[in-house]
Parts: structure tokens; sequence; C-alpha cells
């Protein structure tokens, strides 16, 4: 049976004829509705553990608040600390979904399928995590709306001239954009989910799928958002990176002043969402048994993309690091020489590790591209990217023009426990969705899968 | 402003000094009792000594050294950096609030109001002379006691710096408004201009050719810090050119 009308599109060219279903459509649709039910002794301790996490993050956040932001690390001159390299490096994750869906959208990749809803979701919670940041980092976080250029009656503005705002901005824009993109093609799935449930829950999913019935206009309205939405989305998340790049790079500080910073970072930030997306889909084919619909062409695919980008990523750090020796400025050559020897240097070589040689060789190799091997790359390339965030951020300030006003930076355990908590966030919003909303589009089965 | 038309004929007649200060290195003993002045005049608070040791301490203004030669034929060179108050400064722009701008008469303003707290300028500042109130302030005993009442204390979250002591320039220019004429040369002196036992500081208007800062400046002697970032500073530095 054909899933048509509120399962499926009426007709499209999605369907691929001369394949023999390995899976029916309803098959499908009971297999991933049917991996939203039951919450396993596993699922509850996983859920127990990142919220007694996220609670902790939670309290040294409050400590932070009312007991004063001294008790974070961060002092002169290193006044952006551990704060600003969690905000950078998850917005980075977040172009792992909107980003990738949109582009295999756009592209018509049929592989795309399985992928894209676990890639928006990320990028909508990476979006609430790292949109948090810059209230945690704010030294008086209370009056944080005088950023906004809301009408008052002392006819006081934000500054339209600074990055920051630029950033409210751009943030803004994009998760509210990420949320559009994700909840669009949820539609269909929602109403499907109303028609099979009772009660309470019935009325819930049937207020969420916002009338479907499955009509042919609606399906046709709904084909036409997402196009346009993929399109647009494209342009928000490349000026979102390019923005949080602007942060560093619209400064007169040493090696922050960069006029490649934006095109650096919006690179680094594909390159860390696929690297998320991997992982994330690793641990969902693990956990949600979907061996069937992730499967290693998935990964391999992803993996490719994950090994470009890593030489992308090469190029970018090359060119930067070797104009910036060859110009031999001198404040930037005393960045340089703390950014590469020491303990930073310890970190840096850490990160051309993780970021280059890593996916190189397992990426690299055809014979070594694997499911495992595929994660493990994405596993590496978080940590350094993470590292990339804080070695742009920490050894800059640390060097300030005048050696006299030199300092360092050590954090404390409240920035150590809310980066901790940022990750168990992740985690636990996670959890919650996929046993809130089908983790795979449902809709886009109606053919279900080919044979292999 | 509407009331430009009737205010003009008096605004066109007032003078807008544009303040600066010089600053004589080869004067400069290093003793430190502009700091200390500063801190006294401004309500700075104290940090303590676990804070100070972490980078908290606040000095609006601080004694850079400079050592030349080999021990033991080494030579010291003291230079005070306090706000530049520059033209160009870079901490303006990047403000997401206007917390800080500069005004008519050169100044480079912090509103504390207004600040909150991102700390962008203290890092866009090549001269690392902005400070952040990481707690609410607080002072060893007794000095708690004798804080100057025409100095605003600043909450804990927002940013601040050397003023050029601002709250003399405006208690100058109502004297001076009092009793009809203009701010005499030398009449405003920032507590650290006030405190220097070698003279080695000089306040005054650089828009007046005849004042004495403007003199220190013209004298050939003068320089700016990090001239290259462009920030043209009002501080200018004399010294022997070697």
């Amino acid at each position: 049976m054909r899933g048509h009308g509120i399962h499926g599109p009426p007709e499209g060219p999605r369907r691929v004829p001369g394949h023999s279903p390995a899976k029916s459509a309803s098959q499908v649709r009971e297999e991933i509705l049917g991996r939203m039910e039951g919450r396993s002794g596993a699922y509850l301790a996983s859920v127990t553990i990142c919220g007694a996490v996220v609670a902790w993050a939670l309290y040294a956040w409050g400590y932070q608040i009312f007991r004063g932001i001294g008790h974070a690390g961060i002092s002169r001159p290193v006044y952006w600390g551990l704060h600003i390299v969690n905000f950078v490096f998850w917005i980075g994750i977040s172009h792992a979904g909107t980003l990738i869906s949109a582009i295999l959208r756009l592209t018509g990749a049929g592989w795309r399928k399985p992928v894209t809803r676990a890639a928006e979701a990320i990028t909508v919670f990476c979006l609430m995590i790292g949109g948090l940041f810059p209230l945690i980092h704010i030294g008086r976080p209370a009056v944080f709306f005088w950023m906004l250029p809301y009408p008052n009656e002392r006819l006081l503005w934000p500054n339209f001239r600074s990055p920051l705002f630029w950033d409210l901005t751009a943030i803004l824009t994009y998760l509210t954009g990420s949320l559009i993109y994700l909840y669009l093609p949820l539609i269909p799935d929602l109403a499907d989910i109303a028609s099979r449930s009772d009660g309470f829950k019935r009325k819930v999913y049937r207020a969420l799928s916002l009338g479907w019935t499955g009509a042919d206009r609606q399906w046709q309205a709904l084909e036409r958002a997402m196009k346009l939405m993929a399109v647009l989305i494209l342009a928000v998340a490349v000026s979102v990176h390019s923005v949080v790049a602007y942060d560093f790079s619209m400064s007169v500080a040493p090696t922050w002043h960069s006029t490649i910073f934006a095109p650096y970072f919006v690179v680094g930030a594909i390159f860390s969402g696929i690297a998320a997306l991997v992982l994330v889909m690793a641990a969902l084919r693990k956990a949600l048994r979907l061996e069937d619909y992730l499967r290693e062409l998935h990964f391999v695919n992803l993996g490719k993309l994950l090994l470009l980008l890593s030489l992308v990523w090469f190029y970018f750090t090359f060119s930067e690091h070797l104009t910036t020796w060859y110009g031999n400025f001198p404040g930037e050559m005393r960045v340089l020489a703390v950014r590469e020897h020491g303990l930073y240097g310890f970190l840096f070589w850490t990160m051309v590790a993780c970021n280059f040689a890593v996916p190189l060789v397992l990426l690299g190799i055809a014979r070594l591209r694997s499911i495992a091997t595929v994660a493990a790359s994405g596993a590496a390339v978080l940590v350094g990217m993470w590292l990339e965030r804080f070695l742009i951020v920490v050894p800059t300030l640390a060097t300030p023009y005048l050696p006299a006003a030199a300092g360092g930076y050590a954090p404390s355990w409240i920035e150590l426990s809310i980066t901790a908590g940022t990750f168990a966030a992740m985690i636990l919003l996670y959890l919650l969705f996929v046993k809130a909303f089908p983790i795979i589009a449902i809709w886009e089965y109606d053919d279900g899968i080919p044979a292999r | 402003m509407a009331d430009d038309a009737t205010d003009g004929v008096r605004e066109a007649a007032e003078h807008v000094p544009q303040w600066a200060m010089a600053i004589d290195l080869d004067r400069c003993t290093g003793c430190e009792a502009c700091v200390v002045a500063c801190a006294a005049e401004n309500n700075v608070p104290t940090a303590g000594d676990e804070q100070a040791a972490l980078g908290r301490a606040k000095h609006w203004i601080r004694i850079d050294r400079y050592y030349e030669g080999e021990f033991p034929d080494i030579r010291v060179k003291y230079r005070p950096v306090l706000c530049q108050q520059c033209d160009d400064a870079p901490c303006e722009p990047v403000c997401p609030v206007y917390a800080t701008y500069q005004n008519s008469e050169g100044l480079n303003v912090q509103i504390y109001n207004r600040c909150i707290g991102t700390r962008y300028c203290a890092n866009n500042c090549p001269y690392t002379v902005r400070f952040f109130n990481w707690f609410a302030p607080e002072w060893a005993d007794p000095l708690g006691l004798q804080l100057n009442p025409d100095v605003s204390v600043r909450p804990g979250g927002v940013a601040e710096k050397c003023t050029f002591c601002v709250q003399r320039i405006k208690r100058a220019k109502l004297d001076a408004s009092a009793e009809d004429r203009p701010v005499a040369d030398g009449e405003v002196q920032p507590a650290c201009v006030q405190s220097c036992p070698a003279e080695a500081m000089v306040f005054g208007d650089m828009s007046d050719p005849r004042s004495k800062v403007s003199k220190a400046i013209g004298s050939g002697r003068s320089g700016q810090l990090l001239p290259e970032v462009g920030t043209k500073p009002r501080v200018f530095y004399l010294e022997k050119a070697d």
C-alpha cells in the first residue's frame, strides 16, 4: 500500500520505478513511529544524568550572576574566555543541519532522506545553546535587552555599528529560519501521528500539524515553502558565521584583524557541523536501531564531505599563519609565538592533528572508510574545532600590543561546569526530541526503501 | 536640535576646549604618586591580594617599565599609561549599546549606567587601559570612608577607565561660567597631573596655541603611543630623541 494523502505526496519525481521495495512505505511508517514508543532503562538513565549535569551548570550560572562574574576565570587582559569559545563553537555546529540539509535538498541528493531531520534538529538545539552564551558572558545580563532596538521613552537606540549588534540580529534571524525549516517538513508527519493517537496527545499533534489534510494544494504549498526556505537559509547560514567572525576581525587586536576570518569561520562551522552530524547519526543508528535507514552509504558520503572540508580548513589555516608569519608584524608575531609554543603550542598541534591528520588518514584512505572511522573522525574534528576557537580567542587577548599588559587565562569551575552543561543539554534535547517527533521524515519514504 | 537657532549666538561665541595631556618621560621618576592620587580621586576600588594576583587590580593610570641595556648596566624608563582619549577610539564603535563615545571636547566618555558589560571595548583597546568591575566595588578599610562625592561608584558588571578627571573639568567650567570668563590655562588639573612631584605631566586645551600643553606637544620631543594603530591619541609623550 502506498502512503497517499496524509502519509505521502500524491505524486512526485521522487519515485524511482523499477525498484522492488525492500521495505514498504507502511513498514517504514510502523518502524519509525515505533521508535518513538517506549522508554528503556538506559534512556531514562541518560535523561537523568544529562538533566543532572544541566542542573549543575544552571547552578554555576546562577552563582556567577548572583555572586559576581568575577568567579569565572576571565580577567584582564583576557576579557573573553570559555563563554565566548563555547559561543563560537556551538554556533559553528549549528551549521550542520540547516546548511547540509538545504544543500542536499536543493541538489536533489536522493540519499539525504534519513539525514535531513537529524541535521535540522542539531541546528535548532545548537542555536538555542549557543545563543545563551552572550547572555551568560555579559556583565549585566538583566539589561541584555538594551541591545534590542525597542521603542523607549528616552529614545535610546543600540549601536548599529557594533558587530555584537549584527551578531544578535543574525542569530535571531537564523534561529527563526531554522525553526521554520525544521518545522515545515515535520507537518505531514505530525498529522500522521495525530491520526494514530487519541485523547490529549491527538489534540496536541493535531494543533501542531496546522490543519494538514494532505490535499494536493497543501503538498504543493509545502514543497514550494521548503524550496524557498532552503535557498533563504543557505544565505542566512553563511551570513551568521561571517558575522560571528566579524566579532573578531572588526577589532584591532593582533591576529584578530584578518580579512579571511569570515570565510575561514564559515568553513570551520560547516566542518564542525558535519562532524557533529556524523556523530549524532552514529549514536541514533545504535540507540534507535536505524541500521536499515542510516546505512554505510550515508556515512561514507558524509565522510567524503568531511574530508573535503578538512582539506579546505587546512588551506585556510595554512594561508592565515603563513601570511601572519611572513608579514612579521611585531604585535602579531608575539601572538604567534605564544600560540605555537608552550601549553598553547601543545593545544595548537593537537588541533592540527585532530582537524587534519586524523581525517586525512581515516577518510583519505578509501579502504579505511567505514561507519566507525567516519564517527571517529567526527569526534576528532569536534575536539579540534573547539580547540581552534579557544586558540583564536585566548592567546590574542593574553598578548596585547603593550607587553606590560600581557596576562594569562585559566577557566574556573564556573566555565568548566557550564561547558559540560551545554554538551549535556545538547544530548538531553536530542533525547527528548526523538521521543516526541519521528527522527526520520516518514512521508519522504512514500515508496518505501528500495532494495540495495 | 530646535533650540540651536535661539542659542546660536551664544554657542558660536563659546569656545569648546579640546583637552589633551603631555607627559614628559624624561622627567618621570616612576614614583606612582599619580596611581595613588587617581585611585583616591576616582573611587577606584581596591581588589585585594587574591584578586590582584588574578589580574583584577584596577589602575586607571599605570607605570609601564622599559629596561634598556644588559645587567648590571641597566637603565629603566617609565611610561605612565592611562586612557589615551583617542580621537579615533577603537573602543567606541564596537559597543552595542553606545555606552562609550567621543564628546565635543575630545573626551572618550564612558556611561556606566548604559554599559551591559560585553567587555568588547576592553578587548579592542590597544593600550589595555579599560577595566571591568568583576564584583560590586569594595574598599579595604578605611578607604571606603573617603569616597569622592563628585564621582559615581560603579556597580559590578560594567566597564570603566580614566576620564581625564571629567568631574574637575566640569567644576572648572562651572566656576568660570559663574565668573563669566573662559577657563584659564592650568585651571583644570587631573589628579595625576596635580600630584606629580616631578611635574612631568601637563594638561590643558590643545586648541589654544598659547596653552602649556600645546607648547609641550609642539616642542619637537613629542610623540604618541602606538601611532601605527591609527587611534589618534590625546595623550602625548615627550622624550629626548635617541
